[in-house]
């Protein structure tokens, strides 16, 4: 029990953090969003009941990626105009922080990466547009204009006032994968690659009526 | 502990169509973007429990899917369940094509995709990695991916045509997308192009029987139509097999032929030299000093040298066995002719002749030789005077190698046709393509590709 702890300040339910470098979680029991101030916990606002469930995947999810276990403590939903999808909130054992986002079980890792050159304006990009980071060549194949559907668990950053975001999605020819997401300014760079969803040896997930995994 | 584990998630319930009231099962566990009616075929938002109309439509269950909604099956090592069916078409030079789309679902695997074209399957897979665009030799489109080369067959612009059930976009009926198609047998790439987004995924033929054994859909299915882009060609078309099949069984026909060479007696039984006058009267024919042929049965060649000029001579000749009187009889003819003719010279030289007599039992022999020529009549006959020399020679069992070279030529003869036949195959494959013909055929029409009609 060396996790922080804390109390929700709306309904008084023990908040335990799996992160300690966690900005915002939400309480398991009322779903308040809390944000981190130092050592006090402020209510932000209440998730929305969340869309019906669409993955395997839930907050203690485990799994291993390259060779690191990795531990699901957080997610963020959003929807498209055709469809939904979720970044998974990734803790490594080595203590690094990554994302797994599964759009209709296509699976991504992706971590927060520095770019190398300046990213184009939300305006300026299109399907298409080049980028070369590490020596690997992308190319935007999807602009998604999404909304921010709910969140649940321990998140890097406060995530809970973001209306519209857009994102552009680059692949590589050998299935590197990034995201530019423009909730920031300057926006932020998402490095990673597709996962097979069996490579992640995945143990803790949603059973399904009718299906074994 | 985490409030969520071991809940399980139970099966959706069923809804009711907002449109026309009629039951909806949503199959998907809500991964599904959108669900089709199909009753009216109104495109309903999968993702809201409440159902909301995304395109309204009146429509009759005009197109049966051969694989039922909610029917699972194994495929690729793991169960899929069928939650959606689209009808698409292209048209291609005013005529309609229409293929079907079953959409597959695994909560843990996600999504695939059965098309179905003239009861020809393919397996599809969404694929994240980019294929790398290139041209061939004769500068037709390719894409590569993981290594293989795909030649371009066709780009058209598809239309949806007919939709039920769910999907993990919000399809809708008359929906178009810009699709292309790269096929490597039994493979097939495919890109779909909107203005926002290019997905890419991958194909694999599938034999109709593995869909229906997969599926277990009592009966036999309907034989596919024509030769579909990705379809493997049959065993005897491959251009390579027959050449294959041709070395292994040459080697064979060597292997023998030297296995028999070397075997061989090879052994002189009678080399002698006699001479004949063609003026001579009477009795012309004599027998040998006997000879022994040895082994069982085997062949004896004979070989007839005759020192002429301007001369022929026939030799007629019986192989006659001492013991049994059994007697084969042959004859060889040789000839020696030359000349001036218009100032050059000629020659017409046969005067080496031989036959291999086949399968003639062993012990003891002797021949029975009666020469014959010309009488020497006019100017010649003086110069015929001259007596004829001849030079017979007798080798038991020889190796023989004519047999095992017509050998070889006949096993070449189907070649041409099963080369044919292969030929055959791809080019029906490629007549259905933006080309008309296989990617390294040269094009009888210029870069366009489209006039080929």
């Amino acid at each position: 029990m060396s996790q922080p702890s804390a109390i929700c300040p709306n309904c008084g339910a023990p908040i335990r953090f799996r992160w300690s470098s966690a900005i915002q979680t939400t309480c398991e029991y009322c779903k308040s969003i809390l944000v981190r101030h130092d050592v006090n916990l402020e209510k932000v606002g209440q998730v929305a009941d969340l869309p019906p469930d669409i993955s395997p995947i839930q907050i203690g999810t485990e799994g291993v990626y390259r060779n690191t276990a990795f531990q699901v403590i957080g997610r963020i939903i959003y929807s498209h105009d055709i469809g939904a999808w979720n970044e998974w909130h990734l803790i490594f054992s080595n203590g690094s922080s990554g994302w797994l986002s599964d759009a209709q079980a296509e699976y991504a890792v992706s971590f927060l990466s520095q770019p190398e050159s300046p990213l184009p304006g939300p305006g300026e990009i299109y399907r298409g547009w080049e980028y070369s980071q590490q020596g690997v060549r992308l190319a935007v194949t999807t602009l998604t204009e999404a909304s921010y559907e709910g969140v649940e668990g321990e998140l890097p950053f406060t995530y809970w006032d973001k209306e519209r975001c857009r994102f552009a999605d680059l692949r590589s020819v050998d299935g590197r994968f990034a995201t530019i997401d423009y909730t920031e300014a300057p926006p932020l760079l998402f490095l990673g690659e597709f996962v097979e969803f069996e490579s992640l040896r995945l143990t803790n997930l949603k059973e399904f009526e009718g299906w074994t995994a | 502990m985490n409030p969520a584990a071991r809940k399980i998630v139970p099966r959706p319930k069923a809804l009711n169509c907002p449109q026309c009231g009629a039951a909806i099962e949503l199959r998907a566990m809500g991964a599904a973007a959108s669900v089709v009616c199909g009753y009216c075929a109104s495109t309903l938002d999968a993702t809201n429990p409440q159902l909301v109309i995304l395109q309204r439509w009146k429509a009759k269950m005009t197109v049966q899917p051969f694989l039922p909604l909610g029917s699972r099956g194994k495929l690729a090592g793991a169960i899929w369940e069928v939650i959606g069916f689209q009808q698409r078409g292209i048209q291609v030079e005013g005529t309609d094509y229409y293929w079907r789309e079953y959409v597959l679902f695994n909560p843990y695997k996600g999504f695939r995709y059965l098309s179905e074209y003239d009861n020809h399957w393919n397996f599809v897979t969404a694929i994240p990695s980019l294929p790398v665009a290139g041209t061939n030799a004769r500068n037709r489109p390719t894409v590569t991916h993981d290594g293989i080369v795909y030649d371009h067959f066709q780009t058209a612009r598809a239309s949806t045509s007919f939709v039920i059930g769910e999907f993990p976009w919000q399809v809708k009926m008359g929906e178009t997308v810009e699709a292309a198609d790269y096929v490597s047998p039994p493979h097939m790439l495919s890109s779909e192009t909107t203005k926002d987004e290019v997905t890419w995924s991958k194909g694999e033929y599938v034999p109709a029987q593995d869909i229906w054994t997969a599926f277990q859909i009592p009966g036999a299915p309907p034989p596919p139509v024509g030769v579909y882009s990705t379809q493997p060609a049959p065993p005897a078309a491959k251009s390579t097999r027959p050449w294959g099949l041709f070395f292994v069984f040459s080697l064979l026909l060597l292997g023998m032929m030297i296995f028999f060479a070397t075997r061989a007696l090879q052994e002189t039984v009678l080399n002698e030299t006699y001479t004949f006058n063609p003026a001579a009267t009477g009795e012309k024919s004599f027998v040998t000093r006997p000879f022994v042929l040895r082994g069982a049965k085997a062949n004896v060649h004979v070989a007839v040298h005759g020192d002429l000029d301007n001369a022929w001579a026939f030799i007629s000749m019986a192989l006659i066995n001492e013991e049994t009187g059994e007697a084969f009889d042959f004859g060889r003819q040789v000839s020696y002719y030359h000349g001036v003719d218009g100032g050059e010279s000629w020659t017409e030289d046969s005067r080496d002749d031989a036959a291999t007599l086949p399968s003639i039992p062993g012990g003891l022999y002797y021949l029975r030789l009666e020469p014959e020529t010309e009488a020497p009549t006019g100017a010649a006959a003086a110069l015929a005077q001259r007596p004829i020399r001849y030079n017979v020679q007798l080798v038991r069992d020889v190796p023989f190698y004519f047999r095992y070279f017509l050998g070889i030529f006949l096993l070449l003869l189907p070649l041409p046709f099963m080369g044919r036949k292969g030929a055959n195959f791809e080019a029906l494959r490629w007549h259905e393509s933006d080309y008309g013909v296989p990617p390294n055929a040269i094009a009888w029409s210029s870069s366009s590709g489209d006039d080929d009609e």
